[in-house]
C-alpha cells in the first residue's frame, strides 16, 4: 500500500501509468455518452408534462454531479498535497479545477435553458442553483489565488488551504442557501416534474453519468500529465521523452 | 495569560496610535449605506424591504475591506516570523489579532448602526434585536477575512483578491444575518438566525485560526 503511495507521489512513474489508463477510461467514455445520448434523445420517451424539454437532464444533472464531485476530488488531493507535501497532490487539484469549474458553469447553463420553457426566465434564484453558482465562485477564489503566488509551490499550497476552508462551508452554504429560499418563494418553482422516473428514461441518464465521470477522469489525468511535464521540464527524465 | 494580555496590548495600542486607520471601515461602512438609498429611492416603504440587504452588504464590505493589511505590517517588519517561533500556537496570536482588530471596528460598526438605522428606515423598537446579530455577524466576517488576510499576506496585490476568495464563504453569515434583520423589523425576535450566526461565529473562531495558522506558515517559507 504504502509502497504504491510513494511510487504514486513519483511525476515519471505517474506520467507513464496515467498514459496507460487514459486509453481505457478515454474510449469507454465516448462510447458511452453516444450511447447515453443516443438513449436519451432518440428512445426515452418524451415527458407527460415538459415534452421534449426535459431531455436537457441529461447533460444537466452529469454536469452537476462532477462540479461537486470535481471540488471534494479538489479538496482531498489538497488536503493530501498539504499533508504528504506530495507535488504530484497539488498537480492533480489544479487539474481538477479549472474541469469541475467548467462542469459548474455547463451545468448553471443547462439549468438556465431548461429554465426558460419551464419557469419561464432563464434565471431563477432556486437554491440549487444558486448553490452551483457560489461554487463556481469558490472554484473561481481558488483559481485566482494559485495564480497570484509567484513562487508556485506556495500557490499550491496556499490554495490548498483555501479549497479547505471552502470544503467545511460547502454544507453550510448550501443548507443557508436552501432555508433563504424556502422563505423567498413558494416551493412549487422548485419542485418541477420528477415523479419516479420511468427506465425508460432512466438507464439512459445512468449511462450518461458513468460516461461523464469516466470523461472527467480522463481529462483530468491529461491535464495532470501535462502539468507534471511542464514542472518537470528541467528534469532528465522529461529531456529523455 | 500574560502572553495573551501582551498581545492585546501591543495590537490595541497600536490601533489607538494610529486612530485613523481604524475609522476608515467605519466612514465605509456609513457612505456605503447611505449612498444607496440616492441610488434606488428615497421612498420609506421601499427603503424599508431594502434595509437589511444594504446593512448586511454594507458591513461585509467594510469588514473585508478593513481586513486587507490585518497580518501584511508584522508580516514585512519580521514580527510574524518571530511570532512564528514563539512558544504560543501561531493559531492563537492570530486570532487574537482578529479579535483586537474586531474590537476596533466591528464593535464600532455595531455601535454606529442605531445612527445608520434612522435614515434607512429600520424601527426603533427592532434595534436592539439587529444589534444582537450585528455582534456575532461581524466576528464571522472578520474570522473568515482574517483567513483570506493570512493567504495573501506575502502578495503586493492582494486588494481586490481579499473579497473573491472570502465573500462566496461569507454567504451564510449574510443570509442569516439579512434574514434575522428582517424578521426584527417585523416585530419577531430572531432566534435562530440568532443561534446560527453564533454557531458561524464559533466555528470561525475554533477553525480558523487553524486555517490561519496554516496560512501564514506558508507566506513564511
Amino acid at each position: 500500500m504504502w509502497k504504491w503511495f510513494h511510487q504514486l507521489a513519483s511525476p515519471p512513474h505517474y506520467y507513464r501509468m496515467a498514459g496507460a489508463i487514459i486509453p481505457w477510461t478515454g474510449w469507454p467514455a465516448l462510447l458511452l455518452i453516444i450511447i447515453g445520448a443516443v438513449g436519451g434523445l432518440y428512445l426515452a420517451p418524451p415527458d407527460y408534462q415538459q415534452g421534449d424539454a426535459f431531455r436537457i437532464i441529461y447533460v444537466h444533472v452529469p454536469s452537476a454531479w462532477l462540479s461537486m464531485f470535481g471540488y471534494v476530488v479538489m479538496a482531498t488531493a489538497a488536503a493530501i498535497g498539504l499533508i504528504w507535501r506530495m507535488k504530484l497532490a497539488h498537480v492533480a487539484a489544479n487539474a481538477v479545477a479549472p474541469l469541475g469549474a467548467s462542469f459548474t458553469a455547463l451545468a448553471l447553463a443547462t439549468g438556465s435553458i431548461w429554465g426558460r420553457p419551464m419557469w419561464g426566465t432563464w434565471w431563477v434564484w432556486d437554491a440549487r442553483l444558486t448553490s452551483e453558482l457560489i461554487l463556481l465562485f469558490l472554484y473561481f477564489g481558488y483559481m485566482a489565488l494559485n495564480r497570484a503566488f509567484e513562487d508556485r509551490k506556495q500557490g499550491d499550497r496556499a490554495s490548498a488551504v483555501l479549497a479547505l476552508v471552502g470544503v467545511v462551508n460547502v454544507p453550510i452554504i448550501h443548507y443557508s442557501v436552501e432555508w433563504w429560499n424556502t422563505l423567498h418563494q413558494p416551493a412549487t418553482i422548485t419542485k418541477f416534474g420528477k415523479p419516479s422516473i420511468t427506465v425508460d428514461m432512466l438507464w439512459p441518464l445512468l449511462v450518461m453519468f458513468l460516461g461523464f465521470t469516466l470523461f472527467f477522469i480522463t481529462v483530468a489525468l491529461q491535464r495532470a500529465r501535462a502539468e507534471t511535464l511542464e514542472r518537470e521540464r528541467r528534469s532528465a527524465w522529461v529531456k529523455e521523452l | 495569560m500574560k502572553a495573551t494580555r501582551a498581545l492585546l496590548r501591543r495590537d490595541l495600542l497600536l490601533a489607538w496610535r494610529r486612530v485613523g486607520d481604524a475609522l476608515n471601515p467605519l466612514m465605509f461602512f456609513t457612505m456605503v449605506a447611505l449612498v444607496f438609498p440616492l441610488a434606488v429611492t428615497p421612498e420609506a416603504a421601499f427603503m424599508q424591504k431594502l434595509a437589511p440587504g444594504i446593512l448586511w452588504v454594507a458591513a461585509l464590505l467594510a469588514s473585508l475591506i478593513g481586513l486587507g493589511g490585518l497580518f501584511t505590517p508584522d508580516y514585512l517588519d519580521g514580527t510574524l516570523e518571530q511570532q512564528a517561533l514563539s512558544p504560543v500556537p501561531l493559531g492563537y496570536i492570530a486570532l487574537l489579532r482578529v479579535l483586537s482588530h474586531w474590537m476596533v471596528t466591528g464593535l464600532p460598526l455595531v455601535i454606529l448602526t442605531p445612527v445608520i438605522a434612522v435614515p434607512l428606515g429600520i424601527p426603533g423598537q427592532s434595534l436592539p434585536a439587529i444589534l444582537l446579530l450585528l455582534l456575532p455577524g461581524t466576528l464571522a466576517f472578520s474570522l473568515l477575512g482574517a483567513i483570506g488576510a493570512a493567504l495573501t499576506v506575502s502578495l503586493r496585490s492582494h486588494g481586490l483578491l481579499l473579497p473573491v476568495l472570502v465573500l462566496p464563504l461569507a454567504v451564510p453569515v449574510l443570509i442569516f444575518g439579512a434574514r434575522g434583520t428582517l424578521l426584527a423589523m417585523g416585530g419577531d425576535w430572531p432566534t435562530g438566525p440568532l443561534y446560527m450566526l453564533a454557531f458561524l461565529a464559533a466555528l470561525g473562531a475554533s477553525l480558523g485560526p487553524l486555517a490561519m495558522a496554516g496560512a501564514l506558515r506558508i507566506s513564511l517559507d
